[in-house]
């Protein structure tokens, strides 16, 4: 499966498309983790423990976007862009879109 | 009438050692990140990183993968007492500024370390995303931290010896 943030695939055509596919997961810090980064607000820099949460989130979609293209026939997703939205209290919802395309 | 005075200077007290320690161990971190930034960089200073669609010699990579890289930072007590009050006048933040700039070179930093091992020589198609995180506390009005994240394509480079051949050729 190729994975590019460009139109193409670069070295390659595309031979067909299928279409807007997408990969979505909300998911919350939990109380270990929010004491630790309250304590960390104090002194700032990184808060290591969100750096993670949100890497394996964001993870998640990717894997669930590229489930969604393999099921319907694709071997490369292009244009591929993130979105993040903070959805409620403590919770962010981490979304990765693209086109499913097969290349050759 | 005591024990209320007593208070009073009690929580004047907690806030006056919250802006030290927030002020003194925020700065120390702060210098770190920067050292340890600036090293980093330099490291990678090779490796081009650009928002460009194409750049020369990636036409047919070998190899293309996604890469990534984010942090999460948010600001120290201090600088975010000083930034309310800053508030009050507008303008610039400055504080604001540099932990958001910090943040940035942090995530391309890791998106370049990301292509690296790898194997891959560029990054194209950069995009950068900012996004906030809001705390659990007070009522989601609260910021945890800011969210910066950065990704691109990553594409292997021929060798030199290879593009010396081509053009001889």
């Amino acid at each position: 499966m190729y994975l590019t943030t460009t139109e193409s695939v670069p070295g390659t055509t595309i031979v067909e498309f299928y279409g807007l596919v997408s990969g979505s997961s909300v998911r919350a810090k939990h109380v270990g983790r929010d004491i630790m980064a309250s304590l960390k607000n104090l002194v700032g820099g990184e808060l290591v423990g969100y750096t993670e949460l949100l890497a394996e989130s964001r993870q998640e979609a990717l894997s669930r976007m590229i489930e969604q293209a393999t099921s319907q026939g694709a071997n490369a997703i292009v244009n591929i862009r993130f979105a993040t939205s903070s959805v409620a209290q403590g919770a962010a919802e981490l979304f990765a879109y693209g086109t499913a395309v097969k290349v050759e | 009438m005591d024990d209320q005075a007593f208070e009073i200077i009690f929580q004047l007290l907690l806030t006056v050692v919250l802006l030290v320690v927030g002020y003194v161990v925020g700065k120390r971190r702060e210098e770190r990140h920067l050292r340890d930034l600036a090293r980093r960089e330099a490291e990678f200073a090779w490796m081009p990183a650009v928002p460009m669609k194409h750049i020369p010699g990636a036409e047919r990579p070998e190899k293309i993968a996604l890469v990534e890289g984010s942090v999460v930072v948010s600001i120290d007590y201090f600088k975010r007492m000083l930034s309310s009050a800053l508030q009050i006048f507008g303008g610039r933040i400055d504080t604001y500024e540099v932990v958001l700039r910090r943040a940035r070179r942090e995530a391309v930093v890791r998106m370049k370390e990301d292509a690296r091992s790898r194997g891959l020589d560029a990054v194209i198609c950069v995009r950068l995303e900012t996004s906030r995180l809001a705390s659990s506390g007070s009522n989601g009005k609260g910021t945890a931290g800011v969210e910066v994240h950065a990704f691109g394509t990553a594409v292997s480079l021929p060798k030199t010896d290879d593009r010396l051949a081509q053009a001889a050729s």
